[in-house]
């Protein structure tokens, strides 16, 4: 720029310039402290304090005696457990299912596009939408599920009746809306591994296994790494899908950490042990995000 | 060996064809027979065994909208028609409202980086992941002093705060594949910022734009905690009103709870095929292009 232009912008023109960067996030830095960060600070707030938000009585500082509470509470620590259980079982199973589909689409074939436009359909509905057909699906008499299970069995299926049962419905839901997810981040390794190497894999009459290992495994690890991350996240939270198929029955079987906490603030009332659960969810998520994003970006420069 | 064709490596054929078409169909069929049973009577939907064929009525998508809640009485209106229109609406204006913030921001996150720009992008996407939970019970403490629960300016408002990370990193992550020399050139040539933003960059992320408002769109529809806890019976969306059917009077008629699903999937599988190449984008949060 030359001096002359320089002088000729006004005084707004070059504080303009200046802060192009900040001008431009600050709007949704705005509506995201307003609607996300404050709440947040409040949250950590409030969970330093014995509080209901039902009750007119003063919060009163109690310290760290929520998060004391919290930690020692046994019924919390068998909610962790049953969410662990759910995560496990539930992310396993669609990195399995998501997998084997992917080996399905990995190769072009005349209707690929609208059949793999089928299989994401599931990913893409609400909870509730999908909690409430799996609940038809599930029903004693009616469902077709039951139906079918009974048709083959001769017993009546009832499967929401036992807490395994519970535990195995939700999870089948589960796992059906979400192993496309995998499927995707699977394709799109199968995609980028270069076609020498199979040709060449050809020529040296490599066993199918020994292929896998050496030229297709390397490809999509990142991906599959990222996708167990990425599950493991949105599994820990699951609450939708709990509330709509069991409600976290029979008895407490199914109750997530999700739900649990949920139930605390809103069914129990007691705000401030909520936030303080919360804050514990919060770190475990933060540290997860941030592996997430480290393995996002190792990939990024590897590609 | 002159008879067998060399197969081509990444191709298969009609065989797979078949075999894809099957287990997809399978895949598919838990939201193909809630479409069926939505247009079939009382009784055919609770026949045993399951009827594959019957005669379609479609007497279960007028009672989605008026009914009558004992048996003789007066059909009333159920309130469909307000909930569908909330949650239009709703998803509309605030994913609207998000992406005008959004891009803009995005934007700047891509082209005039900050100090810390990652630290932000990082902040941006943990408000993102983390547990709803943890900032609804202030939110619910806010709405409740501004009086802002229950209304259509403060849902408006919450879910554009709940589309902006998703907008903001699906749109970096298109802004930061467009190749720099044209603005570079455009610069050189004098080109005000303004002009670069809006004549150069917006029009090559024109599909990114679309594929990110879709997706927005299906998330704020499909959005069941916040509008349970935070909206009021004029402002109920979809999901809520769904889920509070199937609790409330509906008992087994399934064919009216199937017709209220087909209702609300069929806007989300129709959309879902506008979406096929920005796919892994979108359901990545933008952090995986490809």
């Amino acid at each position: 720029m030359t001096p002359r232009a320089a002088t000729e912008q006004t005084f707004l023109e070059r504080f303009f310039a200046r802060n192009r960067g900040p001008l431009l996030v600050s709007p949704a830095i705005l509506v995201l402290v307003l609607m996300n960060i404050f709440p947040l600070l409040w949250s950590f707030g409030l969970s330093f304090y014995n509080y209901r938000a039902n009750r007119m009585k003063e919060p009163v500082f109690i310290w760290f005696d929520n998060y004391a509470k919290v930690l020692s509470d046994p019924v919390v620590w068998s909610r962790f457990q049953t969410t662990a259980v759910f995560v496990a079982i539930s992310v396993l199973l669609q990195l399995l299912v998501g997998f084997l589909l992917a080996l399905m689409f990995e190769k072009r074939f005349p209707g690929r596009r609208v059949l793999l436009m089928l299989v994401l359909t599931p990913m893409m509905l609400s909870f509730v939408a999908v909690g409430a057909f799996f609940r038809y699906y599930y029903e004693p008499t009616f469902g077709l599920l039951s139906q079918a299970v009974k048709a083959i069995t001769g017993e009546p299926f009832i499967v929401l009746q036992t807490p395994v049962g519970a535990i195995g419905a939700i999870i089948f839901a589960d796992v059906w809306m979400w192993s496309p997810f995998v499927m995707l981040l699977v394709l799109a390794g199968l995609v980028s591994v270069p076609k020498h190497l199979y040709e060449a894999a050809e020529i040296d009459r490599a066993s199918w296994w020994r292929r896998f290992r050496t030229i297709t495994f390397p490809y999509i690890r990142g991906l599959l790494l990222l996708a167990v991350l990425f599950r493991t996240i949105e599994t820990f939270k699951l609450f939708d899908a709990v509330f709509l198929i069991t409600e976290g029955g029979p008895g407490t079987s199914t109750e997530t950490i999700g739900v649990y906490v949920y139930r605390v603030a809103f069914q129990y009332f007691r705000t401030g042990e909520s936030a303080a659960l919360g804050y514990i969810l919060l770190f475990a998520v933060v540290v997860l995000t941030n592996l997430y994003l480290f393995f996002v970006q190792r990939r990024a420069k590897e590609v | 060996m002159i008879f067998r064709r060399k197969r081509e490596i990444g191709k298969a054929g009609l065989g797979r064809t078949a075999f894809a078409t099957v287990i997809s169909l399978i895949y598919f069929f838990p939201v193909l027979w809630i479409i069926l049973t939505a247009f079939k009577s009382y009784a055919d939907a609770l026949a045993i065994p399951p009827k594959f064929i019957f005669e379609p009525t479609l007497e279960n998508f007028y009672s989605v909208f008026s009914r009558s809640y004992s048996a003789g009485a007066e059909a009333v209106d159920t309130g469909f028609d307000l909930f569908f229109f909330n949650s239009i609406f709703i998803a509309g204006a605030s994913v609207l409202l998000a992406l005008i913030i959004g891009t803009v921001a995005a934007y700047g996150f891509s082209r005039h980086p900050l100090k810390g720009n990652d630290t932000y992008m990082f902040i941006i996407l943990t408000t993102r992941m983390l547990p709803p939970i943890i900032v609804i019970i202030p939110i619910f403490l806010m709405f409740r002093v501004t009086g802002f629960a229950g209304t259509y300016h403060g849902m408006i408002l919450l879910y554009s705060a709940f589309n902006l990370p998703f907008t903001i990193w699906m749109m970096k992550s298109f802004f930061d594949e467009l190749p720099r020399e044209v603005e570079d050139a455009a610069r050189m040539d004098g080109s005000s910022e303004w002009r670069i933003f809006f004549k150069i960059c917006l029009p090559q992320v024109k599909a990114g734009i679309a594929a990110t408002a879709v997706f927005g769109l299906i998330l704020t529809w499909n959005e069941y905690l916040f509008s349970l806890l935070l909206g009021g019976r004029d402002v109920r969306t979809i999901p809520v009103a769904m889920a509070q059917t199937i609790g409330g009077d509906i008992g087994v008629r399934w064919g009216l709870l199937a017709a209220i699903e087909t209702l609300f999937l069929i806007p989300v599988v129709l959309v879902t095929f506008l979406l096929q190449n920005q796919f892994l984008r979108g359901v990545t949060f933008g952090t995986i292009k490809r």
